[in-house]
């Protein structure tokens, strides 16, 4: 429980610093401490029972079916780890602070500072692994957004966009990896992997386990290809870079490899690839660090060479390995962030950061120069600096160490990377505190205040204490967290100043006298420098991002070229070729159900039908044409459902394509007439291949189905239809009462359909539409626009299709009809007015809006559902009874016919908001008056007023 | 029987996919439409032909499966819906272009230059 705490602490806390910022940036600074040092001391309380030797768990199920549980646990390396970053945390927000200047927004960076902070403690203390990935791309997605603070600077942007790309792809990288490996060891808890190293090892999937592992672990930590975005996130503030760059986030990749090292460190291939990776970044790292002019670059490439260093310690494999590497990280995070913030005051008092400007601030910020200097001295390697200690161990390591059987390599590789580094750390002192003081610093330089240098005073104490007394102040740490790493009994080692003779005590004088020459040659060295190829990792980077994209845009202008018919040309043929591959994958036999012997007038429909297609096929540009014979293959289709014993689709299909033929009528007046034909012989190959193919496929799968046999699923339907339901139409039935929900979505996706429609058109009587619109003229228009023999006849048809309508209605739940059917009956009926009278003359008549008539359905058919839950049934229930009415008798009234009638109204809403839509636009284009003739019901004397004056 | 409604299915599907594949929008609404009645038709003979014994109850006993009657009935309105939709769609989109082109002309899209390159 405490361990979930200390994780979630500074995500909780993180919303903190945005809302104390108001109250000033001293108090926002001391709140957003408050929540890293309450999580500090959360986690210190644990800390007894660990130096115990005790390893603390905590877990509750997340998601178990895929092994994600919300585990925790801490033993001296999660300890060690979650103590740096929360130690080192507290120092940065106190320099940062002073750091960012009144104009930054102090709370939006502790917020992301605070956020980073939970992700790492999260990465550190997880268990599971997959819980573990969460806050792995968390640190990816925070430091995005840390990197790119100072949003308005480029190099900021492309820093944070560079580190995102690097650091998330090897995210990428490790979610495989560890996703293999918790398939291999059968658990995704590390307390149970690490103890089941033996299964791992012995996997066939070692290695792809092991690359794509260390694809995570190498991006994260800047390794050796990897290494070149993180000198390019140096962009970021110097609190960023101080605690990112060289405390915590690049560690996460080095305690990944700790925390595995039991598991990975006794094979082969992690000695073959994790050594000389580590080994060529510390030598590469350390090169272009010496010729860096810009202080935080020659710190960010000496952190790449001193990450490469750990990374080969881990990479050895062997204990005191480990254990060098452990000492390492502690010294490295004390002295490395020292120098950093050291190199931010620079900057931030003199104005500058280019070593080539700077000298002689040992007597203008004496403070602040002492306390680099120390540092420095230490990432030199001089005695009784930790820097020194650890360097030497490491040394010793690799004068035993023997790479593919030559004894010399990593000594001697070693040995100079030590020298380069002594060299650059030489570089960063002596040119820029010592030598005369110069004057023409854009600033004037003085010690920063006091809670600047702090921060840097504090780090400074153990690089010393732990240089002069090794063991007493880093011993039990060092040998907490190693023990941890190895997980098992450690081997004699002894941290201490003096070790005798060893060979590493030579190679560790070369390193410094070497590095003093260096620098003393570094005209020479760079002379020689310039004259070796410099291949730029970033310019790398960038030919490879681009040839992404450009392959991806290359891709995306043949498929994606705009083309509608093509994009539906590569959906369906993509379609067809799966249907054929499973087709011709399975056995064939034919059906064995009983066939319908043929009847001659469903040959002669068959003929019919075909003949229409035929037509279609060659006419279709007679747009017209067309439209008609479309509408002859919906008669047919009523047909075929009337003939099968689908009373309520016949109706239904017959009434529907009326409503959309008139609705296909009326866009086709404003469209153009015909379509013109396309030329391209191969194109209309191309598509009758493609078309024939599915029309083949298609009717082969429906004859397949047709003469089989099946087991229906609806006998409870028939079954239930008249007791549960109270309808003797099943189908109507199931539409209202045991599909009811899908019904009521369906009028709701009706009505949204309609109110598009009534927002595509509402606004086209403006802008370029209105100009096509008047540009628009009918050249065959009947002088007789509306003829008197049907006005009279809609107008007389128009009771009598309501009565239709009502009867169809209610009689729905027991014989074919229902809410659909009436609804669309009803449209029809009015639409018959608009068709006689013109758009203008039904739209003055019409009393009832359609929107309000949608609404009104929709709200209807859901009262009617939820009217069941009073009576704590499910939505949607339905109940029945029978009523005595005088005359009619008995009948039976089912709740459902309130659902249907919010269906049918709804319909009726929606077929005519859609026409009455359409034709309002169409009137733009009539040049007729608004007729007034026989049958007219007067009108009230305002509206005729006023349409009389808008009509003639 | 079963034969003509197959290859009747079949015959829609190809002329409708025809249509669709087009360039004006005009085609593809009625191509639409087509494959909208194949469409239905398939659905509906996944209750296999029967003759003579619509679903509702009576004193006879037997019956055809009632439930793809039931999808096909609300496919029919909401495909009415979709082509009601698209027509005013293409409606809309001839009267702001004066063509009805299916198309997207080229430009329309070109990528986004980036920001800070």
């Amino acid at each position: 429980m405490l361990l979930a705490v200390v994780t979630l602490t500074p995500f909780l806390g993180a919303v903190i610093p945005l809302l104390a910022i108001r109250y000033g940036r001293n108090f926002c600074a001391l709140a957003t401490g408050a929540v890293t040092l309450t999580a500090l001391v959360l986690l210190l309380s644990q800390a007894p029972a660990v130096y115990r030797g005790d390893v603390i768990t905590w877990s509750v199920p997340w998601l178990p079916m895929i092994g994600l549980s919300f585990s925790f646990f801490v033993d001296g390396l999660g300890l060690f780890f979650a103590a740096l970053i929360l130690g080192m945390g507290l120092l940065i927000i106190l320099y940062a602070r002073y750091y960012l200047s009144a104009d930054d927004p102090l709370g939006l960076f502790y917020f992301y500072l605070l956020m980073f902070q939970g992700a790492m403690v999260g990465i550190v203390l997880s268990d599971n692994i997959l819980l573990m990935l969460v806050f792995w791309e968390l640190t990816s997605l925070t430091s995005f957004l840390l990197i790119g603070y100072w949003r308005h600077l480029p190099e900021s942007r492309q820093g944070a966009r560079m580190a995102l790309i690097v650091t998330g792809g090897g995210g990428l990288s490790l979610i495989a990896g560890m996703l293999m490996l918790g398939h291999i060891a059968g658990s995704y808890e590390i307390t149970e992997i690490l103890q089941r190293g033996e299964i791992i090892r012995s996997s066939p999937l070692l290695v792809p386990t092991l690359l794509l592992i260390l694809g995570g672990a190498f991006t994260k930590s800047a390794q050796f290809p990897f290494h070149f975005w993180l000198p390019h996130a140096m962009a970021a503030p110097t609190p960023v870079s101080a605690y990112l760059h060289s405390a915590t986030m690049v560690k996460a990749g080095l305690f990944l490899m700790g925390r595995l090292w039991p598991v990975f460190a006794p094979t082969e291939a992690w000695f073959l690839i994790v050594a000389p990776v580590g080994l060529i970044t510390m030598l590469i790292g350390a090169w272009i660090a010496l010729f860096k002019d810009d202080l935080k670059a020659l710190l960010a490439f000496s952190t790449v060479s001193h990450l490469g260093l750990i990374t080969m310690l881990f990479g050895l494999g062997t204990p005191l390995g480990a254990i060098a590497a452990v000492f390492h990280i502690v010294n490295h995070a004390t002295f490395k962030a020292a120098l950093f913030m050291s190199a931010g005051i620079i900057d931030h008092e003199a104005g500058t950061r280019d070593i080539r400007r700077l000298g002689g601030l040992l007597t203008l910020m004496p403070i602040t120069a002492t306390l680099a200097i120390l540092a420095a001295a230490s990432m030199a390697g001089i005695p009784l600096f930790n820097g020194f200690l650890s360097k030497e161990m490491m040394l010793e390591e690799t004068a035993h160490t023997v790479y593919a059987g030559i004894v010399w390599l990593f000594p001697v590789l070693a040995t100079i990377g030590a020298l380069l580094s002594a060299a650059y750390s030489f570089r960063f002192a002596i040119s820029t505190f010592f030598g005369p003081p110069r004057d023409d610093y854009p600033h004037k330089p003085h010690d920063p205040p006091l809670g600047m240098w702090l921060p840097v005073a504090i780090l400074v104490v153990p690089v010393v204490a732990i240089g002069v007394l090794p063991a007493l102040t880093a011993g039990p740490i060092v040998e907490r967290t190693a023990l941890a790493v190895v997980g098992e009994a450690l081997p004699d080692y002894k941290l201490a100043i003096w070790h005798g003779l060893t060979p590493a005590l030579f190679m560790s004088l070369i390193a410094l006298a070497g590095g003093a020459m260096l620098f003393g040659l570094y005209r020479y060295a760079d002379a020689i420098r310039l004259a070796l190829p410099r291949p730029d990792a970033k310019r790398i980077y960038d030919a490879v991002l681009s040839a992404l994209v450009n392959g991806s845009r290359a891709i995306i202008d043949v498929t994606h070229n705009g083309s509608l018919p093509r994009y539906a040309g590569i959906i369906i043929g993509v379609i067809v070729a799966v249907g054929l591959v499973g087709f011709l994958a399975s056995p064939h036999e034919a059906g064995t159900r009983e066939i319908i012997p043929m009847s001659f007038p469903a040959g002669v429909a068959w003929i019919v039908l075909a003949a229409i297609c035929v037509a279609l096929l060659f006419w279709h540009g007679d747009r017209l044409l067309a439209l008609i014979l479309t509408s002859g293959v919906g008669l047919i289709v009523s047909l075929v459902f009337l003939h099968f014993s689908a009373p309520d689709l016949a109706l239904t299909q017959i009434s529907v394509d009326v409503v959309t033929t008139i609705l296909l009528l009326l866009a086709l007046n404003l469209l153009p007439k015909t379509t013109p034909a396309e030329t391209d012989a191969a194109g209309r190959l191309g598509r009758g291949g493609l078309a024939a193919a599915v029309g083949l496929g298609v009717g082969a799968l429906t004859y397949a189905i047709l003469t089989r046999d099946f087991q229906t699923i609806s006998d409870y339907h028939l079954a239930q239809a008249k007791p549960g339901g109270g309808g003797t139409n099943v189908v109507n039935v199931i539409l209202v009462d045991f599909r009811g929900f899908d019904t009521f979505g369906e009028i709701i996706v009706l009505g949204i359909a309609a109110i598009t429609i009534f927002a595509l058109l509402d606004n086209a009587l403006r802008g370029a539409a209105r100009k096509t619109l008047e540009s628009i003229r009918h050249p065959l228009q009947s002088k007789d626009a509306h003829p008197l023999i049907l006005v009279v006849a809609t107008r007389i048809l128009l009771p009598l299709a309501l009565t239709v309508a009502v009867f169809i209605f209610l009689r729905g739940h027991n014989e074919p009809g229902g809410g659909f059917i009436a609804g669309l009956i009803v449209a029809i009926a009015l639409i018959m007015q608009y068709l006689a009278s013109g758009y203008a003359w039904a739209a003055q008549r019409a009393r009832i809006d359609s929107q309000a008539m949608i609404g009104s359905g929709v709200a209807i058919a859901g009262i009617a559902g939820l009217t069941s839950l009073f009576f704590d049934w499910p939505f949607l229930t339905s109940t029945y009874t029978h009523v005595e009415l005088p005359l009619v008798g008995e009948i039976e009234i089912a709740s459902a016919v309130a659902f249907d009638l919010g269906v049918f109204l709804t319909v009726v809403g929606v077929v005519m908001l859609s026409l009455a839509q359409i034709s309002r636009v169409e009137e733009r284009t009539e040049r007729q008056p608004v007729p007034k003739g026989p049958m007219d019901i007067p009108l009230k004397q305002g509206r005729i007023v006023s349409s009389s004056k808008g009509g003639n | 029987m079963e034969l003509l409604v197959a290859s009747a299915v079949g015959l829609m599907t190809a002329v409708g996919v025809y249509l669709l594949l087009q360039r004006r929008t005009f085609p593809i609404i009625i191509g639409l439409t087509l494959l909208s009645y194949a469409v239905n038709v398939f659905l509906f003979s996944a209750g296999r032909l029967v003759v003579n014994l619509p679903p509702i109850i009576s004193d006879a006993g037997a019956y055809t499966d009632p439930l793809p009657q039931a999808l096909v009935l609300t496919a029919i309105v909401i495909s009415f819906g979709m082509t009601a939709l698209i027509v005013v769609l293409a409606l809309r989109s001839f009267l702001e272009t004066e063509n009805d082109n299916a198309d997207i002309p080229g430009e329309d899209l070109a990528p986004e230059a980036e920001a800070d390159r």
